[in-house]
């Protein structure tokens, strides 16, 4: 019954509350299982979230994350404030990261967040603003429906 | 094998799930990173951990693992036993450390991910 769902809600993440981090991320999953979307997407749409969302807790200052609910899909957007990405392409890459100690002892920061969010999405753009900030678009497809 | 087993084979202490005993584990994978689960884990998976805080269990939920096993005798929190049980994932330990661990659960055919990505694989 996905396919009439729309739905649209805002979060606001706080950077470096370690203590919460990814509770938004357990929230959309518990949403998108409330409203029996197809577990192989929630599974991917919660693994880029939390990605996501441990990126501004590590990283960033505070941010802001859109979840939309369309008859085509599921978007993420989110535009965060804090120090942005000087390289994209680098931060694309699978193990570079800029990670400290604290983030390590979390148990993250292997650089494996940017590349991992793109492994799950269907689409995903990315741009930033050194100093400013950077903005994370992601979108799941709902006709694709892996055997997971 | 069920659950049971996976705490007969690594001597463990069940810190809660114990009425979820019987669950079927189907694929085991060991890691302290969470980044590395995240990429890495598959639905199903018995997620073997040094890291006791509350991202390991997050981590378990958001992959869809069926429960946890710290290793090196590890046990964690009193908040972060709550939220495992808040989601249904059943939390052990054990004293072996993580190559034991994962060794011993092996050495009785439970397959890594690799091997059970293989498995599957094979049956298309």
């Amino acid at each position: 019954m996905h396919a009439e769902v729309e739905l649209s809600l805002n979060f606001d993440i706080k950077g470096r509350n370690f203590s919460n981090a990814g509770t938004i991320s357990t929230k959309i999953k518990e949403i998108l299982q409330e409203l029996g979307i197809p577990m192989s997407i929630i599974r991917r749409t919660a693994i880029a979230a939390y990605e996501a969302e441990m990126n501004v807790v590590m990283y960033a200052d505070k941010a802001k994350l859109t979840l939309c609910l369309t008859p085509a899909g599921i978007s993420i957007i989110i535009n965060d404030e804090g120090p942005g990405i000087e390289d994209i392409k680098q931060a694309m890459e699978e193990g570079f990261s800029t990670a400290t100690d604290e983030i390590r002892e979390m148990g993250f920061g292997a650089g494996m967040g940017l590349p991992n969010i793109k492994k799950n999405s269907d689409k995903m753009k990315i741009s930033s603003i050194p100093g400013k900030g950077t903005s994370l678009d992601i979108f799941f497809n709902l006709s694709k429906v892996s055997e997971q | 094998m069920t659950l049971k087993k996976v705490q007969e084979i690594l001597q463990a202490e069940i810190i809660c799930g114990e009425n979820l005993l019987d669950i079927e584990i189907h694929l085991a994978g060991g890691a302290d990173l969470m980044s590395d689960a995240l990429a890495f884990g598959e639905p199903g998976l018995l997620l073997l951990t040094g890291l006791t805080n509350s991202q390991s269990v997050r981590t378990a939920d958001i992959i869809g693992a069926k429960a946890i096993v710290y290793v090196r005798g590890k046990k964690p929190a009193k908040d972060v036993v709550e939220f495992a049980q808040s989601k249904k994932i059943p939390l052990l330990s054990t004293k072996f450390m993580m190559f034991t661990a994962c060794g011993r659960l092996f050495s009785h055919n439970l397959p890594g991910v690799n091997e059970f990505k293989g498995k599957k694989s094979d049956a298309c």
